[in-house]
């Protein structure tokens, strides 16, 4: 692991010593200011947040919280406006917008409220995708695409499109096309919102064993305390602050 | 790697078919307007300069006034030659396979109670060794004839066929300006000319005889000449300047009153004018290609609003903005390339259906294909680049959110 030592740490590292060093994601005092002047809105105003490796860690919030801001600083999509976020040591409010795209192409997979598959494409190719970006030939591509389908249980569906899966099968063909670059971070922004809760339930269990059986570290915003239950850890978002009724990481 | 991009192009272009052929017809009409354009122009501008060839690489015109006034037309005020200036030529310039003084009329033919309006040159036996004519039936005509001025003529293919019909011309009398004219002989037909003319409709009598019968006054209009030896036409030609400038005393350095054409000259001029005509009109079609570049970029700016969400996804899982981008532009080029290949096949087939129909030959000129190619392609990355710009630049957050 590419660990750099931070010697203006001097709040959470006395606290926490060996775990803070090891933290997957560090983020300190991290502000994201929208707009300028009067119009200017402080979605966040100074998160301190460490996150450790396979932690499964669910976000929970309100809307206009700041949880989203929050993760889209976690998943290298914004740069805080003030303070540090530390990815496996990097500081990615210093890294180029190319930087930050090689960053979630290697280490993180998302998987979003609304699918966001591809239409009318197979639900192979679909879980593909990320690999393209990675310069794969076709034929690694495809056995690897075959796995992560096979691993979220959808062997067999490799090539119905999208409309022709159900709404959890789809959330499950975007699992496997976050999972199939192996990444260490797997963020979802409240993946289980458009589904029944029977559907919910499934994928919980599946995003339970990736972070138990591959160690994924699993950031995950949802709504709704039942699906959080499922998280080791938890942390409350409330008007751009983490507050008092977050569990501590027990990385 | 590009290789699988201009795949993914295609594969995402199909499955729009009716919008991307939508797209692609602009780029198809222009690359095929300038393809058929070129190459009946080509075609053209060679059948030209073959009928002028034909009519002999080795000849020379002598007409009145300065320079070339275009094909039918070299009238001017200058003196004209005369029959003696011919006979000189003959004389005194070696080398020379045939010298033949003209004169031109033009007038009703009438037999029996048909009657066509055609033209009269009065000539030698010489004319039709210039021209390269040869006779479908009958006789040349006699020394006697040509000297006393008889009225005897030799007629083309379009003129028998007009006033004969299916009869046996030759030793009938036709009536050229109320003068009763026998027949001697028959043309081959040559066909259609350059220029409109028809070369068949045509009556050939003796100079002498249209000096007295028909025109009145002993002017010679033109003098042909063929030379023997085409290398020798240079020499030939200045030869002749020099004989006509001592003959109608032009001091030294004063300014000819005449002018030797020569074959070369006047089909540079002709081909001249086709290629330009052709490339103005290639110019005219090129626009269309602009115009379907121009459509490329439209829908390409509509599939990017259209496909934000996916290029959210894409930009979001690591994709670099230049990755994005070049996926755009492939699309675009892929489209573009695409409606060039297929205004080459549709172009090339309307110019070999155009040039069965206009009766040109059909020249194929490789550039051109390569060129409207490459054309077509560039108009893709060109109409395409902003587009593709845009694509690559959105936020991935934004696009993500895009419904």
């Amino acid at each position: 692991m590419n660990e750099t030592p931070v010697s203006s740490n001097n709040n959470g590292a006395a606290a926490n010593g060996a775990a803070a060093n090891g933290a997957l994601i560090r983020l300190q005092a991290v502000t994201k200011v929208y707009g300028t002047g009067i119009a200017a809105v402080e979605a966040l105003k100074g998160i301190d947040l460490r996150i450790g490796q396979g932690e499964f860690v669910a976000i929970m919030g309100p809307s206009g919280s700041g949880k989203s801001t929050c993760m889209n600083i976690l998943g290298c999509l914004d740069v805080p406006t003030a303070g540090t976020y530390f990815f496996q040591g990097r500081n990615v409010g210093r890294l180029t917008q190319d930087q930050r795209a090689l960053l979630r192409r290697e280490h993180l997979g998302f998987v979003f409220q609304g699918f966001n598959l591809l239409g009318r494409t197979s639900a192979l190719e679909n879980a593909e995708l990320p690999l393209i970006y990675r310069g794969l030939p076709v034929k690694k591509r495809r056995v690897l695409a075959r796995e992560a389908l096979a691993s979220v249980g959808l062997s067999g569906w490799e090539t119905h499109t999208p409309a022709e899966l159900s709404g959890g099968q789809q959330q499950r063909v975007a699992i496997a096309r976050a999972i199939v670059t192996h990444p260490k971070v797997l963020l979802a922004d409240e993946p289980t919102g458009n589904l029944d809760s029977e559907r919910s339930r499934e994928v919980m269990e599946l995003l339970t064993a990736l972070n138990r059986d591959r160690g994924i570290t699993i950031l995950m915003v949802t709504h709704e305390p039942d699906m959080a239950k499922y998280a080791a850890r938890q942390v409350h978002f409330m008007d751009g602050l983490i507050d008092g009724r977050s569990t501590e990481g027990g990385a | 790697m590009f290789l699988e991009t201009v795949l993914l192009a295609q594969r995402e272009l199909r499955r729009n078919v009716l919008r991307s052929s939508l797209t692609v017809l602009g780029i198809v009409i222009g690359v095929a307007a300038v393809i058929t354009l070129v190459t009946i122009g080509n075609g053209a501008t060679q059948q030209v300069a073959e009928q002028i060839g034909s009519l002999g690489s080795n000849m020379l015109q002598l007409r009145p006034g300065q320079g070339f006034r275009g094909p039918g037309g070299a009238s001017s005020d200058s003196k004209r030659f005369t029959l003696e200036d011919a006979q000189a030529i003959s004389n005194d310039i070696p080398g020379l396979a045939a010298v033949a003084p003209t004169a031109n009329a033009s007038t009703q033919a009438i037999y029996g109670n048909e009657n066509w309006s055609t033209s009269i040159t009065g000539s030698t036996n010489d004319f039709l060794k210039v021209r390269n004519w040869d006779l479908d039936s009958g006789r040349e005509f006699g020394d006697g004839e040509l000297q006393s001025g008889r009225a005897v003529c030799i007629i083309g293919a379009t003129v028998k066929k007009e006033l004969f019909g299916g009869q046996e011309p030759i030793g009938q009398s036709i009536r050229l300006k109320k003068i009763a004219f026998q027949v001697v002989g028959v043309l081959k037909s040559k066909g259609q000319a350059s220029f409109g003319n028809d070369q068949d409709d045509f009556v050939l009598i003796p100079i002498r005889t249209l000096h007295r019968r028909i025109a009145g006054n002993a002017d010679v209009g033109g003098i042909m000449v063929s030379v023997r030896d085409a290398d020798a036409i240079d020499e030939a030609k200045s030869a002749i300047e020099r004989l006509m400038r001592e003959r109608r005393r032009i001091a030294y350095g004063g300014q000819d009153d005449f002018n030797v054409g020569d074959m070369r000259e006047i089909m540079s001029t002709v081909t001249g004018t086709t290629k330009i005509l052709t490339a103005l009109l290639a110019a005219v079609a090129a626009v269309s290609l602009v115009v379907g570049g121009i459509g490329i970029m439209n829908i390409m700016l509509v599939s990017v609003t259209e496909r934000t969400r996916e290029i959210g996804i894409r930009l979001a899982i690591g994709a670099l903005g230049r990755e994005v981008m070049m996926q755009f532009l492939v699309e675009a080029v892929v489209l573009s390339g695409f409606g060039g290949i297929v205004g080459i096949a549709l172009g090339l087939g309307a110019a070999a259906a155009g040039s069965v129909v206009l009766k040109v030959p059909f020249v194929l000129e490789p550039g051109i294909v390569v060129l409207a190619f490459g054309f077509s392609s560039v108009v893709g990355i060109v109409f395409g680049f902003f587009p593709a710009r845009k694509a690559a630049r959105l936020d991935p957050i934004e696009a993500l959110r895009h419904e």
